[in-house]
């Protein structure tokens, strides 16, 4: 680095931008949190200041918990997460092994056929998703979530995952080859280990887009029994319109989840972002 | 490898994801185009070929509502444009700046709304344009503009381009990420180069590093497109279905889900809906042909 691209003014000047918007992005969600722990009254008269030991409530906590059922919306949230990133890291590992691995007939067109999907919304074809679902008497449960978003990951999970396999060196194989183990065996034990970072951050591109879909819940999925924490603060809060207390507590109960996983994955999802980005 | 036998592995590593793929995705997307080709007559299905296209296109209800929806997503994705990326380009370029400090907290947060879900985001910025909350009254007039203030989400003139500015804020993230990853790679020796001949600060980010990102900002376009063209998420909880006030919000999401389910007195009838997804369909395939050929062939890439 020389001189003309340091110079304290700008460096000032950056941080201000970055502050000022850092500050936009987070005050919403601050002022939710914040006012989440305060009584009605304080939340009205003065909305921005911290809960103190007079304006402390967990009211609205206290009647979240009475009312929704948020445990079991939670854990079908985490059912259908864990399940489809499951399905589409497997199945979109092994179809990504077969394109970048052997040559046949087909193949280009198959990875064509596969990559259509990236550019073209899954919720085009609602309608007969839900005549499909109907059909196979799938309605509200949630393998006819965790079908659609394996579905809908799929294409992008190949794309990503052949370009990873397509740098797995040939030598390895071919030694596994010689060494007389199938073709199965050299995709588990020698080739998916060492796409684990892609994996990963296969696993984070989609973990967050079905964690929040409310699209699919709400039209495939909209029984008490099946409701995810998505859909089901929508109806909560629908419900509750007038209760703030309670509307502020369900909000922080939905945001505070995400929160968490994105602190434990958000190296790993930016480095994910930027890398596939250089490709 | 050689063996002429026929490789089984090859069908069974590609069954599954090929099987669910079509069944799940490709099968529906196209039974949906066929289904806009019917209609139900007393309980039965029956082809009426175009028939639903030139009640959407013809019947002047229909057509109102649909050249209102589109309008109001052509207007949702102009800002998005406008507004979204330049506010990416501009943080990313200064998050690209060599030994700043603190990038990696300025990055981790300014992307927190992404993940946010629209259900969260649709709620909270309700709360906080609310007039009965008085948050955003409050901080208007803090720095004295409180005359600025209207009760944006409730009015029709307002509320598209307020749900677009709060769809703009939860979004940033993405083009300041991809812009910001595009950056990086751009090597150190050819700003040196510019530096050479007298090109530094402003005029080094137009002149050398603008041109080199153009293919980055071509792919948010068309990313910003297609996830504009399909919202539907961020109205329905901030408005509710009927993209009110007076459907001054509505667009074509919300008005594929009214149609194909229904509301208030109208029955939902899934062949409109489906004849609704195939014109959204038509319209995404045209921005994306426009951008595979008409703007990804143009732009040059340069290989370092």
């Amino acid at each position: 680095m020389n001189k003309a691209r340091r110079n304290p003014v700008n460096v000032f000047a950056a941080h201000a931008v970055l502050i000022v918007y850092t500050l936009i992005a987070l005050f919403p969600v601050f002022v939710i949190i914040v006012n989440s722990f305060k009584t009605r009254k304080a939340i009205f008269r003065e909305p921005l200041a911290l809960p103190g030991s007079d304006s402390f409530s967990m009211i609205g906590y206290q009647t979240v918990m009475k009312q929704g059922d948020f445990v079991l919306y939670f854990q079908n949230s985490m059912i259908v997460t864990v399940a489809s990133l499951f399905f589409i890291l497997l199945f979109g590992a092994m179809a990504a092994f077969a394109l970048s691995e052997y040559r046949f007939r087909g193949n280009t067109l198959m990875g064509l056929y596969l990559a259509l999907g990236i550019m073209i919304p899954i919720r085009i074809g609602t309608v007969a998703i839900l005549e499909l679902m109907v059909q196979t008497g799938l309605v509200n449960t949630l393998l006819a979530l965790i079908l659609v978003y394996t579905a809908q990951g799929l294409p992008l999970a190949v794309f990503i995952l052949s370009e990873f396999m397509r740098q797995v060196s040939d030598d390895l194989k071919n030694a596994g080859r010689i060494d007389g183990l199938s073709e199965y065996t050299i995709f588990f034990r020698l080739v998916l280990p060492l796409v684990r970072p892609a994996m990963a951050t296969v696993a984070v591109f989609n973990m967050i887009p079905i964690w929040n879909d409310l699209w699919f819940p709400l039209i495939l999925a909209p029984s008490e029994g099946t409701k995810t924490l998505t859909l089901g603060s929508q109806v909560f809060i629908g419900q509750f319109v007038t209760d703030w207390n309670a509307v502020l507590s369900a909000l922080s109960l939905a945001i505070l989840p995400v929160l968490v996983l994105y602190v434990i994955f958000s190296r790993q999802l930016i480095r994910g972002i930027t890398s596939g980005a250089v490709k | 490898m050689q063996a002429p036998r026929f490789k089984w592995h090859i069908v069974v590593f590609l069954a599954p994801a090929v099987l669910v793929y079509t069944a799940i995705m490709i099968f529906p997307l196209f039974n949906t185009l066929r289904l806009a080709l019917y209609t139900e007559a007393d309980q039965m299905r029956v082809f009426v070929g175009l028939e639903n296209f030139r009640t959407l296109f013809g019947d002047p209800r229909w057509a109102a509502s649909f050249w209102n929806a589109l309008g109001n997503n052509f207007w949702f994705f102009l800002i998005h444009m406008v507004v979204q990326n330049p506010i990416g380009i501009l943080l990313a370029a200064i998050l690209s700046h060599p030994r700043l400090r603190l990038a990696g907290f300025y990055r981790t947060a300014i992307f927190v709304p992404t993940i946010l879900s629209f259900v969260i985001v649709g709620f909270t910025w309700k709360l906080i344009l609310s007039p009965i909350w008085g948050i955003a009254p409050d901080l208007l007039s803090a720095i004295g503009l409180k005359s600025l203030y209207a009760p944006w989400l409730g009015k029709e003139e307002y509320a598209l381009t307020t749900l677009a500015l709060v769809s703009v804020w939860q979004f940033v993230g993405i083009p300041m990420m991809l812009i910001y990853a595009a950056l990086l790679t751009i090597p150190e020796e050819i700003l040196e180069a510019g530096e050479v001949d007298g090109i530094t600060g402003m005029s080094a980010f137009w002149k050398i590093k603008l041109p080199l990102i153009l293919p980055s900002i071509g792919i948010i376009s068309i990313l910003t497109f297609v996830g504009n063209f399909n919202a539907f998420d961020l109205i329905y909880a901030a408005q509710g279905a009927l993209a009110g006030p007076d459907f001054s919000t509505d667009i074509l999401g919300t008005f594929m889900y009214r149609t194909f389910f229904g509301f208030q007195l109208q029955l939902g009838d899934p062949h409109m809906g489906s004849a609704i997804a195939t014109a959204m369909f038509a319209i995404i395939l045209i921005g994306v042909c426009i951008y595979l050929f008409g703007i990804q062939t143009r732009l040059r890439r340069y290989q370092f």
